[in-house]
């Protein structure tokens, strides 16, 4: 146990040439890039698409159109908080894979709580205990795990992933059963006018989500590497019996642990509720965890890195959906290319740290 | 309703159950032999698809359904190689590459799925069932769990052969030890990175050889995202069984129960969203885990790449 957290715990910080140092990442990362979309265009090739007509309509509409760039700005949102609930579980040496169940526990609750709370106070106060219920909820749903690493030492890779197949039934549950708008024939919860949605930034179709969600990732960054508090979550996740030598609370802190990662999730399920979906429809499950959680590791568990990242995500399955639409490729590919990505990301990654970096 | 507790029903649940598990039980056998070997195999879900895929392709053209088997296993295979390849020989971070595979895979066979038969939907005929003679005339219990296609007895079959690699060979002290403590493995002069290479190959041979059960079999067609979370569930009963093959068998039945059930009450017409009784299990892991819960005992090294000279 304490050998699989010091994989996780890997320190980030590197001394030294600060400038030569991102100008040598930004390299990294564009490479593979590069790479990957190479790769990518052979299948499409292959399959009898034109590559760059392709990546034209990706770049257009993820980063260069103004409703696209917008969109996928606004797609960063619930994926930043992802980040920063995964950032905070690696760094204590937790494997919290269950972010799937939180984040859609933490949208159903949003969901249905915020057209309820609207009758009884503002608006804005409304959109506010959503948002705080949704994150509360999500807290609660980790408890079973968290007691169970904290007390029994139960494997929370196991548990937390049994309790997201349950907490995607359990959210189908609510939805069907529940909180079901009366008023339409397709099972969803009651719909949040488009007024009432946490408010656009400026005079762009942003979700101020977006804002919450770089202040969750940067505040998680520093919370991790500048507090004292930060310090002893990382010393439980490189040394646990070290922990426990230092007279740490292990036990409250790996709880701690559980409840401030799967609050982000429930919170980012909050924000795609109340800033985009308005409403949970039944057996709607974004899954974006599955593809954050590896965007996390190659940030090596950074908070800033991960923004990027998690930038990159945004644009490749915005720009993806739409190419994929004019194109006649099913969205599918957006995946091929995500998973391409990732892999040339990890391989050029271990290639540096071997070959070129020993050099320098 | 009155057909509910009939010999018919409870014959054809039990079935169905036999039927579900059958991939589930496969994927968590060789993830378990994975496990051991201490590679955490995130990428099992994407294995199973492949052989999902490629075992359906291969059983279609060549109108043979163990061609398809062994397509689906050979598939599953190819898979796990790259696995092999970035993650035991290379060292590279196991959840990135997992997720990675799973991911892309899932992608690209719904991808080539959708050029070759989006249009067509094409199926399979029914799998040859070989009845156990005598077994199979037994009322409720024979129709169900005696009137299956020979993989599904062999699947069985592996669990005991497993069992005894584990217990009683020398592969199976070395997996063990490529687990828990890779370093002394090495010092007795055994290849950390072959046995893992074998454990993880291994992995993906099943792995696809259940998607291809699944595909073939159990479903008759290839559908994008078949697999359905087969693998991570694949994942859960290796860490479940700790190491114990027989636990991976009760553990795919229970779920295999549970998934046929859904099936089966909406066929009597009974209106519970299927989201209910796919709770079930994991409810019931989670009870148990919760009134049990004691120190799990999984591989020391799990997770971690092996380096010769690394402390």
């Amino acid at each position: 146990m304490s050998a699989e957290a010091s994989t996780i715990a890997v320190d980030p910080e590197e001394p030294a040439g600060v400038g030569r140092v991102i100008l040598h990442r930004i390299l990294l990362t564009v490479g593979p890039i590069l790479i990957a979309l190479v790769i990518a265009g052979l299948i499409l090739v292959a399959v009898g698409v034109d590559p760059l007509a392709y990546y034209g309509y990706v770049i257009e509409r993820g980063l260069l159109s103004p409703t696209g760039v917008q969109q996928t700005l606004t797609r960063m949102a619930p994926m930043l908080f992802l980040a920063a609930g995964l950032i905070v579980a690696f760094r204590a040496g937790i494997w919290n894979l269950g972010v799937d169940g939180q984040f859609l526990l933490g949208a159903v609750t949003a969901a249905a709580a915020a057209p309820l709370l609207a009758n009884a106070m503002p608006v804005w106060a409304a959109v506010v205990g959503a948002f705080v219920l949704a994150t509360v909820v999500a807290m609660i749903w980790s408890l079973v795990p968290a007691l169970l690493k904290a007390y029994h030492g139960v494997n929370e890779i196991i548990t937390t992933l049994m309790m997201t197949f349950l907490g995607v039934s359990f959210a189908n549950v609510l939805v069907k059963l529940v909180f079901l708008d009366p008023e339409t024939t397709v099972p969803q919860t009651r719909t949040l006018p488009v007024e009432d949605r946490l408010p656009r930034l400026f005079d762009t179709t942003i979700s101020s989500g977006l804002l919450l969600g770089l202040v969750a990732v940067i505040g998680v960054h520093l919370i991790m590497t500048r507090t004292a508090f930060g310090l002893k979550l990382r010393v439980v996740g490189a040394n646990p019996r070290a922990a426990v030598h230092a007279g740490l609370d292990v036990p409250w802190l790996t709880i701690a642990v559980f409840a401030i990662s799967a609050g982000l999730a429930g919170a980012g399920g909050a924000v795609d509720i109340l800033g985009v979906q308005g409403n949970v429809r039944a057996d709607w499950n974004p899954a974006y965890g599955l593809t954050v959680i590896p965007m996390v590791f190659l940030a090596r568990l950074n908070g800033f890195a991960s923004i990027a990242f998690v930038l990159l995500l945004s644009v490749l399955s915005i720009g993806g959906e739409s190419a994929a639409r004019r194109l006649g490729v099913p969205n599918h590919f957006t995946l091929v290319l995500i998973a391409i990505v990732l892999i040339v990301l990890a391989i050029v990654e271990y290639v540096d740290t071997r070959y070129l970096s020993r050099r320098r | 309703m009155t057909g509910l507790f009939s010999e018919i029903f409870l014959s054809a649940l039990l079935f169905g159950a036999v039927t579900a598990a059958v991939p589930l039980l496969l994927a968590g056998l060789g993830e378990q032999m994975s496990e051991k070997a201490g590679v955490l195999n995130i990428g099992i879900e994407g294995m199973m698809i492949a052989g999902a895929y490629v075992g359906f392709l291969v059983a279609f053209m060549s109108e043979s359904l163990w061609l398809g088997f062994l397509g689906g296993a050979v598939a599953g295979m190819a898979v796990s190689s790259i696995m092999v390849l970035l993650c035991v020989r290379l060292g590279l971070n196991q959840i990135v590459i997992g997720i990675g595979l799973t991911l892309g895979l899932e992608g690209l066979t719904a991808l080539l799925h959708h050029f070759q038969f989006s249009r067509t939907y094409p199926r399979l005929p029914a799998a040859d069932v070989l009845a156990i003679p005598g077994l199979a005339d037994i009322p409720v219990l024979g129709p169900a769990l005696f009137q299956h296609n020979l993989l599904v007895y062999l699947s069985v079959a592996l669990v005991f052969v497993m069992g005894f690699i584990y217990r009683r060979t020398q592969l199976g002290l070395n997996l063990q030890a490529a687990g828990d403590k890779p370093s002394a493995l090495d010092i007795a002069g055994v290849d950390v990175v072959t046995t893992r290479t074998v454990a993880v190959l291994t992995t993906g041979a099943l792995a696809g050889l259940g998607g291809a059960y699944l595909a073939n079999v159990g479903a008759g067609i290839f559908v994008p995202f078949i697999t359905n979370g087969a693998g991570f569930l694949g994942i859960v009963l290796a860490m479940l069984a700790r190491g114990r093959p027989l636990w991976v068998l009760f553990g795919a039945l229970l779920f295999g129960i549970s998934l046929s059930l859904t099936t089966a009450l909406q066929v009597a017409g009974i209106n519970i969203p299927t989201d209910v009784i796919q709770m079930i299990p994991f409810l019931a892991v989670m009870v148990m885990l919760v009134i049990f819960g004691r120190k799990s005992s999984l591989p020391a090294a799990l997770g971690l790449p092996y380096e010769r000279g690394s402390r």
